[in-house]
């Protein structure tokens, strides 16, 4: 009798767990059909196109794109870390302040600042007429960096990418355990050498993935490098498919950069195979490094510069436009596009949030390789411009629609027509498939702090695995789960390319408005739809923020000892 | 290499909290001293105020000849060169346990570096693990790789908070001795903080007891089972009671517990004395007349521990051979021993 | 599959069809077209909302890139709700046709107003605005006589004072094709050597941009769509009006075969179900009082002959325009691209 009672037991426990990995599974591969879509390009026919590129400009695309990855992955790094460790490890006037202030420039889009900037430092803005006045100086008399360059782009995607690297290396600086660090001390090293060799490298997983969100979105950016003539990659995309009319051969150039991510994740991964980073010790209030004087201004200095040249100025440069161009601006059906974007972006973070839920706890509950690599691919869309992630979406729905409408007409001798193309539904989708990898980070990093025997000790007092996930994790994974709802919301609302593709008829967005004026280079009325985004940005951040200046993480998986 | 350690009326505040209280004591060169005390009583304080995190409120520390804490400066922790064993080990988990052992050397060249781990493995007898990582190690093991990183350098002063808080109590016992030979061999002035008075015995050859941030007393272990300065010190150390005696005009004490000297008789006098009762003061002895009625007991393998009551019904604990088999409720006949006896001011 | 779960599926989906089936009765009852526009919503959603006043009938609109909106077209095929296509260039016209996603209708208003060069020849598409490009001058340090034709653009004379956008744009690309059709493969690839050398910076920014650097003094001449420049002159921002004011702008080759022009324009879908409709809408908006609107609004040319430019246009000049066919454009695109690529034109 009780033998049988038990077995039954261990065998409800089996079902559930695999209706996990059946439902885990099966969204994975859902999700990575549009990936698939594009990676499945490089087994059709080569066109003729490949042979041109490689004859004049693929070396020039490899190279920029090679140059701003590096560039963004320095650029961010360096202002990413900084800003972790000042606010995280330091002690200076403004600290709390810029803590949240710091990640502001994240709701700017990253095409958006570039206008910015254009206008402000190009010939005839605001800088160089103002030295040209002061000066005498005319055209020619005066070197003057250009904006709308390799550098300048660099630039432009490390102030709005940092924000990333920082969210998550300050969570980690804080998460670390002062033991460590005071072993370090205790070994000779200096606070500088402690950051430099022990806090830095232990922080790596929250670094890389933090820089690779950050090189992610380098690498799909299409706007920015194209308005500043930088031929990256993604130009060679586009060019191939608008200016040579060979889609497939665009494809297969997306399929080669999805390679190239896979492949550096990979080795990435390699490289640390038998490193760990976690700690479990006790927390105790982390002790910030007191600074006063010259290095308190110092600290002071360097938060306020990234700060304005992240946000202030841009935002500042967006307002003066607005006031400029009010009346044009504002239209009567304004209010429809806020409404349009909050809600669009909303409802995408919360998909993202419940498939990153299933797809990061159920790799938990099945650490087997045929889950991760099905988690791993359907996330694999950050990297891919979201155009293309577009045409990915569109053809399998388009495909599908046609073949239920085929079978439709042949058993009911009526068509359905497209059910699912054109509408919201196709348009959250894409969306989950680019940004689903921004929520999984968050919720995987969030459930590998709560220790395996949490779950042990849940499911031995008789909880499901989803009965866990509800009474266990979500409570412990609050401040996780926030992040990865924000962050998700912020990109959809900034997000472009893939809305003008797939959305129904009759909707619009601010960043598609903002876009269609900034097309026809009508930058100041294109400043009012941007300063939304950014004012819509601006909640969910400072959300965002309230939860994160809480000074101890509130995921901690470990009790106090 | 080794200092002694020099504390002079040390204080340490949080806020208006004083965790540590005008705490002075003196460690020689090459000894090992232990802070001993209920949790919450300033140790760590104590030690992290020795290692250079905390600043001082009051008073002095200094290493050899070098001052290296008042309230006006704070020499660096990563110039005092002290060595330290964390609680949790704190081992790096980024690195490999070379790369741990090594951290801390520098101006080395390789090989240099290389001979130094390797013969820091070696003292911890952990040979060959240089290309671990720590969480490929037991507990004991990363304990002594804490251990070999921290004397690595070659540290005047080793510091060690609860360094075996968070193993088993037989590594921990086995551990204390190996660590006590490891130290002993590279002759360094220690300190260990602790709550375990066993392994302070163990490891130590001076222990300070604190109390509410202030030194209840510093001796050799023996001393302080011995002769505890006070009440404090006498129920923290070891087990026993203190029950409360009268003595006669010649000092003999009630029961037979012994007989008073002159000078204690002069002392303390001859009414309501607190007088401490250690389990070994007691012994079984099978024909005695003294017969004392059980009120517990509790089996420990090779002994037995009696809880008895005296005449009065003050309770004694008596530790007898395991043979010994009375149950609660009947007479156990045993024989008073105090050898010498420990007395206190009566209370209130 | 088990055979129940199959006639549970089979069930649901005569549900899905039925449901459609009433929905689609209802939905065809007032009339309705759906367009798919490259053109953006601020130029072309005025005329289509006035198309609906005057006639009921609804309109659904979705804007985007050309290329996007054709593979969305082509990717739905015939389910496709979309029944016309606006293009803001003959290139994608011409890309759509050779997909199969348009169909050819006759329309003799279309036919009689829209020269034969603007139109396809078999009616797949229609022009419905055109677009000059011209060459912008600043009048300080360029005199019109020194200018003729873009062929002399290449001649060393001009070295570093030459400013225009990069060759991933289709204006620059219909340009090449222009050349291509009439000049031959050989000596476009001459001249793009001699004129990619003279540019006097590597090509950044829009049209507007080009302007502004001539304006500013950093190069001399520009190459630009003329409505570029007339949307400064009208912008709200004085720094606009102000570069724009202190240029001027040339017609190239009218000595041979005209100013390069290109069209937006408009083709009806193959899986259109408003086909009527549709065609009225394209003539609608071929129709004077249309044509003067995107003069008015975007200082555009007028594709109907007899229908005058706005004010700004005028004051240009009337000039000769290259007649070329528009389908020879949309069909020479990709071997502009390359040709540029060649020459090395960012």
């Amino acid at each position: 009798m009780e033998i049988a009672v038990s077995r039954e037991v261990s065998f409800r426990r089996l079902a559930s767990g695999s209706y996990w990995r059946v439902a885990l599974v099966a969204t994975a591969a859902v999700l990575s059909v549009p990936v698939l879509v594009i990676v499945a390009s490089l087994l059709q026919p080569y066109s003729s196109a490949w042979q041109h590129l490689a004859d004049t400009v693929l070396g020039d695309y490899l190279t920029n794109s090679a140059l701003l990855m590096l560039g963004v992955g320095v650029g961010t790094f360096l202002l990413g870390v900084s800003a972790a460790w000042l606010t995280a490890m330091c002690e200076f006037p403004g600290r709390r302040f810029f803590t949240w202030a710091l990640l502001l420039p994240m709701a700017i889009p990253a095409y958006i600042i570039a206008y910015t900037y254009t206008g402000l430092l190009d010939f005839g803005g605001p800088v160089q007429s103002a030295l040209r006045d002061t000066f005498g100086w005319g055209y020619g008399d005066y070197y003057f960096p250009e904006i709308r360059s390799l550098g300048g782009a660099i630039c432009m995607l490390s102030l709005v990418l940092y924000p990333y690297v920082y969210l998550l290396v300050r969570v980690a600086f804080l998460e670390q355990s002062t033991a460590v660090l005071e072993a370090s001390r205790s070994l000779g090293k200096t606070p500088w050498q402690t950051l430099f060799q022990v806090a830095l490298p232990m922080a790596r997983p929250a670094i890389v993935a933090g820089l690779s969100l950050a090189l992610m979105e380098t690498l799909a950016d299409y706007g920015t490098v194209e308005y500043f003539g930088v031929s990256a990659f993604t130009t060679g995309i586009f060019r191939t498919w608008y200016g040579l009319g060979e889609l497939g051969t665009a494809a297969q150039l997306s399929a080669v950069l999805l390679l190239f991510v896979f492949v550096l994740i990979v080795l990435e991964r390699w490289s640390r195979r038998r490193m760990r980073f976690h700690h479990h010790a006790a927390q105790a209030e982390p002790s910030r490094i007191q600074l006063s004087g010259v290095r308190a201004a110092l600290a002071f200095g360097l938060a306020l510069t990234i700060f304005s040249f992240g946000f202030l100025l841009p935002a500042g440069q967006l307002s003066v436009w607005v006031v400029g161009s009010w009346q044009s601006g504002a239209s009567e059906n304004f209010l429809n596009l806020v409404v349009n974007s909050f809600a669009l972006a909303a409802v995408a973070a919360l998909a993202c949030l419940a498939l990153a839920l299933l797809l990061g706890y159920g790799k938990r509950l099945h650490p087997g390789s045929v889950e991760q690599g099905a988690v791993r691919i359907s996330s694999m869309g950050y990297a891919v411009p979201g155009t293309v992630i577009a045409v990915g979406v569109l053809i399998p729905f388009a495909w599908l629609d046609t073949a239920i409408d085929d079978l439709a007409r042949q058993w009911f001798n009526v068509s359905t027509g497209l059910l699912l193309s054109g509408t919201l539904f196709a348009l959250v989708f894409a969306y989950v498939v680019r940004f689903l990898s921004v929520s999984l980070q968050s919720v995987e990093a969030g459930l590998a702090k709560i220790r395996p025997s949490i779950d042990e000790s849940a499911r031995s007092l008789g909880r499901s695995p989803g009965g866990v996930l509800r009474d266990i994790h979500l409570p412990m994974l609050r401040g996780s789960l926030l992040t990865a709802l924000l962050l998700v919301f912020v990109d959809v609302l900034k997000e472009l390319p893939t809305t003008l593709i797939l959305r129904p008829f009759n909707f619009n967005t601010l960043a598609v408005r903002t876009y269609e004026l900034a097309s026809d280079e009508r930058l100041a009325e294109a400043a009012l739809p941007a300063l939304a985004i950014v004012a819509i940005g601006l909640l969910p951040v400072i959300l965002l923020t309230r939860s994160i200046t809480r000074e101890t993480p509130t995921d901690e998986g470990t009790g106090v000892g | 290499m080794a200092e002694p350690l020099q504390l002079n009326n040390v204080s340490v505040r949080y806020g208006d909290f004083t965790a540590v209280i005008e705490v002075s004591l003196r460690l020689e060169a090459g000894h090992i001293g232990c802070l001993l005390g209920p949790s919450g009583c300033g140790k760590t304080t104590l030690l992290r105020a020795i290692a250079g995190f905390e600043p001082l409120a009051a008073g002095s520390i200094s290493l050899g000849e070098r001052q290296i804490s008042d309230p006006g400066q704070l020499v660096p922790t990563e110039q005092r060169n002290v060595g330290m064993v964390f609680q949790d080990f704190a081992l790096f988990p980024h690195l490999s346990i070379a790369g741990n052992v090594g951290f801390g050397l520098s101006g080395m060249d390789r090989a240099e570096r290389e001979q130094r781990i390797s013969a820091m493995l070696e003292l911890v007898s952990l040979e060959g693990t240089q290309s671990a990582y720590p969480h490929e190690l037991s507990g004991g093991q990363q304990q002594r790789v804490a251990l070999a990183r921290a004397l690595a350098p070659g540290p005047e002063l080793l510091l060690m908070d609860e360094p075996f808080s968070s193993l088993d109590r037989d590594l921990r016992e086995q551990l204390a001795v190996e660590v006590r030979e490891v130290l002993k061999r590279a002759g360094v002035t220690a300190i260990l903080v602790s709550h375990d008075q066993q392994e302070a015995f163990t490891l130590s050859d001076q222990v300070t007891v604190i109390n509410a941030g202030r030194v209840a007393q510093t001796d050799t272990p023996y001393a302080l089972y011995h002769n505890p300065a006070d009440r404090f010190v006498a129920e923290f150390i070891g087990q026993g009671s203190i029950i409360s005696v009268n003595a006669d005009t010649q000092g003999k004490l009630s029961h037979g517990l012994g007989t008073l000297t002159p000078e204690q008789l002069s002392n303390y006098g001859q009414s309501n004395l607190g007088l401490l009762v250690r389990p070994d003061d007691i012994k079984y002895s099978a024909r005695s007349e003294v017969q004392l009625k059980v009120l517990s007991r509790a089996f420990r393998g090779a002994n037995f521990m009696y809880e008895l009551a005296l005449p009065n019904g003050q309770a004694v604990s008596c530790l007898t051979p395991s043979h010994v088999n009375v149950a609660a409720g009947e007479l156990l006949p045993v024989q008073f021993d105090l050898q010498h006896l420990v007395l206190f001011e009566a209370e209130g | 599959m088990h055979p129940r779960t199959t006639r549970t599926w089979r069930n649901t989906l005569r549900l899905i069809a039925a449901t459609c089936l009433l929905t689609g009765t209802a939905l065809s009852q007032a009339a309705e077209l759906n367009i798919y526009s490259a053109r953006q919503e601020a130029l072309i959603k005025p005329l289509l909302d006035r198309y609906s006043e005057e006639t009921g009938v609804t309109i659904n609109l979705v804007t985007g890139k050309g290329d996007a909106l054709l593979t969305r077209l082509k990717s739905e095929g015939r389910n496709s709700p979309a029944d016309v296509l606006i293009t803001t260039d003959a290139g994608r016209l011409y890309r759509a046709q050779e997909a199969g996603v348009l169909q050819a209708v006759s329309s003799d208003t279309l036919n009689t107003t829209i020269p034969a060069h603007l139109r396809s020849a078999d009616g797949y598409w229609y022009g419905l605005s055109v677009r000059a490009r011209g060459i912008i001058y600043a009048p300080d340090r360029v005199k019109p006589e020194e200018l003729s034709t873009y062929e002399d653009l290449a001649d060393p004379k001009w070295k570093g004072r030459i400013c225009i956008r990069s060759s991933g744009n289709i204006y620059n690309q219909s340009l090449i094709a222009s050349m291509l059709s009439t000049q031959g493969e050989e000596k476009t690839a001459a001249w793009l050597d001699g004129f990619v050398p003279n540019f006097a910076r590597p090509p950044v920014g829009g049209d507007r941009d080009q302007i502004k650097a001539v304006a500013a003094g950093q190069c001399d001449v520009a190459v630009a769509n003329s409505y570029y420049l007339g949307g400064m002159l009208n912008s709200s921002d004085e720094e606009q009006r102000a570069a724009a004011e202190s240029v001027a702008i040339f017609w190239p080759n009218q000595d041979d075969r005209g100013t390069h022009v290109n069209i937006s324009g408009a083709g009806v879908t193959a899986s259109a179900s408003n086909v009527e409709d549709a065609i009225k809408l394209i003539e609608f908006l071929t129709s004077e009082a249309s044509q003067q609107w995107y003069g008015a609004t975007n200082n555009e040319y007028p594709v109907r002959t007899g229908v005058p430019a706005s004010e700004t246009l005028q004051a240009w000049g009337e000039f000769k325009t290259d007649q070329v066919n528009m389908a020879e454009l949309g069909r020479l695109n990709a071997a502009s691209v390359m040709a540029m690529d060649r020459a090395n034109w960012k």
